[in-house]
């Protein structure tokens, strides 16, 4: 499987995301500049976490708009799986590749610590390799993970089985509409999600419940 | 030209720190002050004479990148 990793000013996750798509997969990805034109050929792009631009405007906005963006948008919307972890994930809302948007959490703070989750919707090339209801636990590192949109939006994405991953209603750390902590496009080729399964692939970081979704990745893609 | 674009939680929108602020002035002794929207104002320049060309260029950047329109609403003012 060949994965690309977009980095953008600010990138704080980039080089995670990166160790753990060459672990898991066993090749290196492709490490590619927001200013550049196109993404390599790749079967999985990852839009990693971090603080891109500065979180300037909104987080997420101004990465929505640089140049690799284009051709990002261009590759999903012809079927490649593109993956948005966190700040990623406000990219891609922010891209409208994904609906809704990321808020302040209602608590204020940024939390970071592993959170509970619950499958919710393994039928997709993310999630393949778990099983319908089963827990998981990522770390989240985020000021702005809480998710909204309006009711129709929220009623569509659950009649479609497009909520991925919900946090265990007794651990939403950020007070995400109907507990969503990742959700898939309609054509169920783009996921965005706040916890971090590419810091829960390895025993010494406290969890490994991460691996299966880059291995659901090798599983459909490869 | 100059213009300046005000972007604000549209209404039932939560706003944790409009909240925070209210909270800090009600702390300041400000106990008449009830709820608290927090917003941004932009102010921009533009190379562009004609008001009716403008604004709807104006419109156009806040549709695209200066208001995220599921969650805010925008007002734009000209100044010539």
């Amino acid at each position: 499987m060949k994965s690309a990793v977009i980095v953008f000013p600010a990138s704080n996750c980039d080089r995670d995301a990166a160790t753990a798509l060459e672990q898991i997969t066993g090749s290196k990805p492709a490490m590619v500049w927001h200013g550049d034109a196109d993404v390599p050929d790749a079967d999985l792009i990852v839009l990693p976490g971090g603080f891109s631009y500065g979180d300037y405007l909104r987080c997420g906005a101004m990465a929505a708009q640089s140049r690799i963006m284009r051709d990002v948008k261009d590759k999903a919307n012809k079927g490649v799986a593109v993956l948005g972890i966190c700040n990623g994930f406000q990219i891609l809302t922010e891209a409208g590749l994904l609906p809704g948007v990321l808020l302040r959490n209602t608590g204020l703070k940024f939390v970071c610590r592993p959170v509970e989750m619950v499958v919710e919707e393994s039928q997709s090339a993310f999630t393949r390799a778990y099983q319908n209801g089963e827990r998981v636990r990522f770390p989240v590192a985020h000021g702005e993970g809480n998710y909204f949109a309006d009711d129709a939006t929220l009623d569509r994405l659950e009649g479609e089985n497009r909520v991925a991953f919900r946090y265990a209603p007794s651990d939403n750390p950020n007070g995400a509409a109907r507990n969503i902590a990742g959700i898939l496009n309609e054509r169920r080729n783009v996921l965005g999600l706040m916890p971090h399964p590419e810091r829960a692939c390895d025993p010494r970081l406290g969890s490994t419940t991460g691996r299966p979704l880059f291995e659901s990745l090798i599983e459909s893609l490869a | 030209m100059k213009a300046r674009v005000f972007v604000t939680l549209k209404n039932g929108v939560l706003d944790p720190q409009g909240k925070a602020i209210g909270h800090a002035l009600n702390n300041l002794g400000f106990g008449m002050v009830g709820d608290v929207r927090q917003g941004k104002v932009i102010d921009i320049e533009l190379a562009e004479a004609n008001e009716v060309k403008a604004r709807a260029d104006l419109k156009d950047m806040c549709e695209k990148l200066l208001a995220n329109t599921i969650i805010e609403k925008y007002e734009i003012e000209l100044k010539a």
